[in-house]
């Protein structure tokens, strides 16, 4: 069997799940048998999907007589779609196995259960997919049923206005899509994908493509200015959702990003790169300093992934605009740090939803301000926490600080480059990235030190309990994979090798054939790193330090009550708070802007009155992009209403008459 | 045999930083004290304090969990591993290849990271307002590193730090506009990252605008020297920073003989005195800043890192 019919078997598995689920919600042993199912439906995906990425067999197709009439469904697995199938199914193992013990907690399962396998069907067929009406259809089926997911709590308004809000973005961005998939299309109808990379187009077309994709896969990966649904709608999924939104959802956009604008609208312009890469720039901050500002923990790790959503593109603008200018060996490297952030990305973001999801099941707490002290209650899930929290702070030996290196080097070898645009641009965009580095860090320790360390600030958090072995396990998991990639990424450096040569042209250096796997760049570039040696030397040396102190000086030990310059106060009130921590941060970044509104109110001298002190972060997208659009719909909603109440005559005449203009747009045009 | 006396060299040189960064703590401490008219304490005396701390017994807040337990050896370890990779008075380090300038950078973003979640384990007022103050001059101070690195690594064309020195040293790099800014901007990382005067003052307690001793005012015995080992440890990984980028001739080549090494390395201690005496007169000369006048400070690194790096990009020769 072949591995397209070996997957289509196992997205086929899937939707039997979810039917399966439909009828047996209510069983008491359902959660068991869907998740189950799920997970070893994902584990065999998985292995087909890596044989097929590391076999390196030719690009392998399969016709199914469904779909559209005369044309049938395609379905294609090439190097591409392979490494995204093996992200989806991962992350798709990892949030089933904890979902067997985290769905236990779950009300009201039967709003779960049969949309979680349909889930992950439509995110294996959209990757699947070799069609452009198939890869439609898969990819409207993935956002329906992320999006019932969303509603799965329904009862809480604000998760239905995150649901609301998240139709609307992802029908914009379905319709982007679809406009985008007809202009590469045309009048033919020739609906392969091999068929539309064979076709040739105008240059207008491929850049109205692109920026049609920017917006269709774009909204639905997070970019900003389009990303005001995904810290509404990822939180409010149950967490193991929350997860594969984040983590792997989020990477299925990435892949329609990839597929349609580096492989199937042909070669474009420069500044096509210069446009993602800007993109990407201000997503990475604008989202990690949201993300710093925000106290509820899931809403934390969404803004995160705006940020990392935007070091991807990042990687991927620098690759267009390398691949614009012919620099092969330059757009390989900065499509494989924009590849591997995908997979590190989706790592240590399901480990930490899986994180927050343990606190919310041992505390019913989101917030961070309510939490702390869970180091002491939660052992393995504090440890197993602050591996992802290392991880995405971009610190070395973990695998976060390697894509960032990487995109780090691209970015180094880019003032090779002719156009002045690109190089006043991509300078900036690296100080962004750096910014973006250092802010996520403090991010991280704000999210561990407030929810984790210090004193309990309320009872729950005081008395949370360990959760299952389950969700641990799901969790250990993913954080020794990021370990992996972190100290040996050369053998996922080569793994995706095969797709830069297919979408860039060129590749990297055979990197496992290095000394002691070192990761090398670029033969050129001269810069290498060693995350094997890297952590064995830091292991050591701390070793070292500990069996000589040990040994040879102290190792007494007392417990004494905490020393606080002389003046510990017994309330856990007196610690720094999620917002508190984040306020110098505040105060220099978005001092004066229309993200933060401060307010005190100080009593006059002799009055009793407490001061207060209020703080309200909100997204300015809102304001300056949004409202004004819900607005002007609202408007011509109004304005055009009466077109409801007209005779069958008037509608007639208008049907006539807009007829009439069409065709006249058709004889001008041709 | 190459590979032994490769080995040799790289050991020499980590030895050597442990052991000479408490030394120069005390040599700025002592002209500082001396450009006050005081007498000040000798030159060892880091060297006692540390010796009596790691005899000492360790006081434990009761709620500390073990990230306070292990945060100490965390930041030691990191902070010398990054340390290592630095060429102090010879650039042939047996293992410069498995980390380049952006991993050091990187590797003491990982010691601040322990210690900020060290300051907040105990849950006390001072070891948060230390933590997000530090990360507050860290998310400023590391992308101005970062972009300082840029300036070099676009010069050099590598971002591994003994390949800069060792084109630095031998080629025709010249004075350029752009590595003078680099310079600058280095300099106010390295006082920033190491919370010396006019960002934070290593010599205060018990201050509302303190950031560094904050952090660790829960610390005693055998935890507290590994962390002040560390700083030392820091200080002087910074200024043979500054010493082997843009003062390289005096390094010993990969090939050198014994009396170029032994050259090197008294020239070394004499590029690391000049530093540790330009450093103190600096700390004296000038007042200590408000923490929310920092940013304008630390931002100024960012702006010129920024700038040396866009005249690069612009023409390889500026």
């Amino acid at each position: 069997m072949t591995s397209v019919a070996f997957l289509l078997l196992c997205a086929a598995a899937l939707l039997g799940t979810a039917l399966l689920a439909v009828m047996s919600a209510h069983a008491r042993s359902a959660n068991s048998i869907v998740y189950g199912a799920t997970l070893v439906i994902c584990v065999a995906a998985t292995t087909a999907a890596i044989t097929a990425l590391i076999g390196r067999g030719a690009p392998a197709g399969l016709v199914l007589p469904i779909g559209l009439p005369w044309i049938g469904a395609h379905f294609r697995i090439d190097a591409l779609s392979a490494f995204f199938l093996a992200i989806v199914n991962v992350g798709g193992a990892a949030a089933s196995l904890y979902g067997l013990g985290y769905g236990r907690h779950e009300d009201e399962p039967h709003r779960v259960l049969p949309f979680f396998p349909a889930f992950l069907a439509g995110m294996n067929l959209v990757v699947l997919a070799g069609d452009a009406f198939s890869y439609l259809l898969s990819w409207e089926f993935m956002s329906l049923a992320s999006w019932a997911l969303v509603i799965a709590h329904h009862h809480d308004p604000e998760n239905r206005r995150a649901g609301f809000v998240y139709l609307i973005m992802a029908s914009i961005g379905t319709l982007s899509l679809l406009l985008a998939l007809g202009l590469l299309t045309g009048a033919d109808g020739n609906y392969t994908f091999e068929a539309i990379r064979a076709g040739t187009r105008p240059p207008l077309t491929a850049a109205i493509v692109l920026v049609l994709v920017l917006i269709g896969a774009g909204s639905k990966a997070g970019l900003v200015p389009l990303h005001a649904w995904l810290p509404l709608a990822h939180p409010a999924a149950p967490s193991h959702v929350s997860a594969l939104m984040s983590g792997v959802m989020t990477k299925v956009a990435v892949y329609g990003f990839i597929r349609i604008v580096f492989d199937l609208a042909g070669p474009l312009p420069w500044w096509s790169g210069a446009l993602v890469l800007g993109i990407g720039g201000l997503s990475a901050v604008l989202g990690v300093l949201q993300a710093l500002m925000q106290d509820d923990t899931k809403r934390l790790l969404a803004y995160s992934t705006i940020e990392n959503i935007g070091i991807i593109f990042i990687g991927l603008g620098l690759a267009l605009a390398f691949r614009a200018n012919a620099m092969e060996a330059a757009a390989a490297l900065a499509m494989t740090a924009a590849l591997l952030h995908v997979l590190n990305h989706s790592l240590f973001k399901g480990l930490l939803f899986f994180g927050a999801g343990a606190v919310l099941v041992a505390t019913g707490e989101r917030n961070m301000d309510r939490l702390g002290g869970l180091i002491h209650r939660m052992p393995v899930t504090s440890f197993l926490f602050l591996v992802g929290c290392t991880a995405i702070s971009a610190l070395p030996p973990l695998n976060g600080f390697v894509s960032e290196w990487l995109t780090f080097q691209a970015i180094l070898l880019s003032p090779d480059v002719p156009q002045w645009t690109l190089k006043v641009m991509v300078p900036a965009v690296g100080g962004l990235l750096a910014l973006a580095a250092a802010l996520a860090g403090a991010t991280f320790v704000k999210m561990f030190g407030i929810a984790f360390l210090g004193r309990p600030r309320s009872n729950e958090a005081a008395t949370a309990a360990e959760v299952d072995r389950f969700s641990l396990s799901a969790m250990a998991l993913l954080a020794l994979l990021c370990l992996i990639t972190g100290i040996v990424p050369g053998f996922f450096i080569d793994a995706v090798a095969p797709i830069t040569r297919l979408v860039t042209g060129g590749a990297l250096p055979h990197q496992a054939s290095q000394p002691w796997l070192t990761i090398v760049p670029a033969v050129a570039s001269g810069s290498s790193y060693n995350g094997l040696l890297v952590f064995l030397f830091i292991a050591s040396s701390a070793m070292l330090a500990v069996w000589t102190i040990h040994r040879f000086a102290s190792h007494a030990l007392r417990r004494g009550p905490p020393w606080d310059c002389g003046f510990p106060d017994p309330s856990p009130l007196t610690q720094y708070s999620g917002s508190s921590f984040a306020q110098p941060i505040r105060r220099v970044f978005l001092a004066r802007t229309a993200a933060v509104h401060e307010e005190v109110v100080m009593p006059a001298p002799g009055d009793i009155r407490p001061a207060r002190f209020s703080l309200v972060v909100s997204d300015p997208v809102w304001t300056w992009l949004y409202q004004p659009v819900a607005g002007a719909v609202e408007f011509a909603a109004l304005h055009l209403n009466h077109l409801q109440f007209l005779t069958i005559r008037r509608y007639l005449s208008l049907v006539f008459f807009s007829l009439i203009a069409l065709l006249s747009v058709l004889a001008i045009w041709s | 045999m190459e590979l032994i006396s490769a080995l040799l060299v790289q050991m020499m040189q980590m030895l050597l930083v442990l052991a000479a960064a408490p030394l120069l703590t005390g040599f700025v401490r002592k002209v500082k004290a001396r450009l006050l008219r005081r007498r000040g304490p000798p030159i060892v005396q880091p060297y006692r304090d540390i010796m009596r701390l790691l005899r000492k017994e360790v006081v434990v807040a009761e709620n500390a969990s073990w990230v306070f337990r292990v945060a100490p050896y965390v930041i030691f370890a990191t902070t010398w591993v990054a340390a290592a990779l630095v060429p102090t008075f010879a650039t042939g380090l047996l293992f410069s290849w498995s980390a380049d300038l952006i991993a050091i950078i990187a590797l003491l973003a990982s010691a601040r990271f322990a210690l900020a979640l060290a300051g907040m384990d105990v849950g006390t007022a001072f070891g948060g307002i230390g933590s997000s103050r530090e990360v507050m001059i860290a998310s400023l101070a590391e992308p101005a590193m970062l972009l300082v690195v840029f300036t070099m690594a676009l010069v050099a064309r590598s971002t591994q730090l003994s390949a800069v020195a060792g084109i630095f040293a031998t080629s025709d790099v010249g004075l350029r506009v752009s590595l003078g800014l680099a310079l600058v901007g280095l300099i106010i990382v390295a006082i920033a990252e190491n919370g010396r005067v006019p960002v934070d003052n290593p010599a205060t307690h018990l201050e509302l605008t303190m950031v560094h001793e904050a952090m660790v005012l829960e610390y005693s015995g055998r935890h507290l020297a590994m962390i002040e080992l560390a700083a030392a440890v820091k200080l002087l990984l910074y200024l043979s920073l500054i010493g082997c980028i843009f003062l390289p001739w005096t390094l010993a080549g990969p090939d050198g003989l014994i009396a170029s090494h032994v050259a090197g390395f008294v020239l070394y201690l004499a590029k690391l005195a000049v530093l540790g005496f330009l450093l103190a007169v600096f700390e004296t000369a000038i007042a200590k800043m408000r923490v929310f006048r920092l940013p304008d400070f630390v931002g100024g690194a960012l702006m010129l890192g920024l700038l040396g790096t866009l005249l690069l990009f612009v023409s390889r020769s500026l």
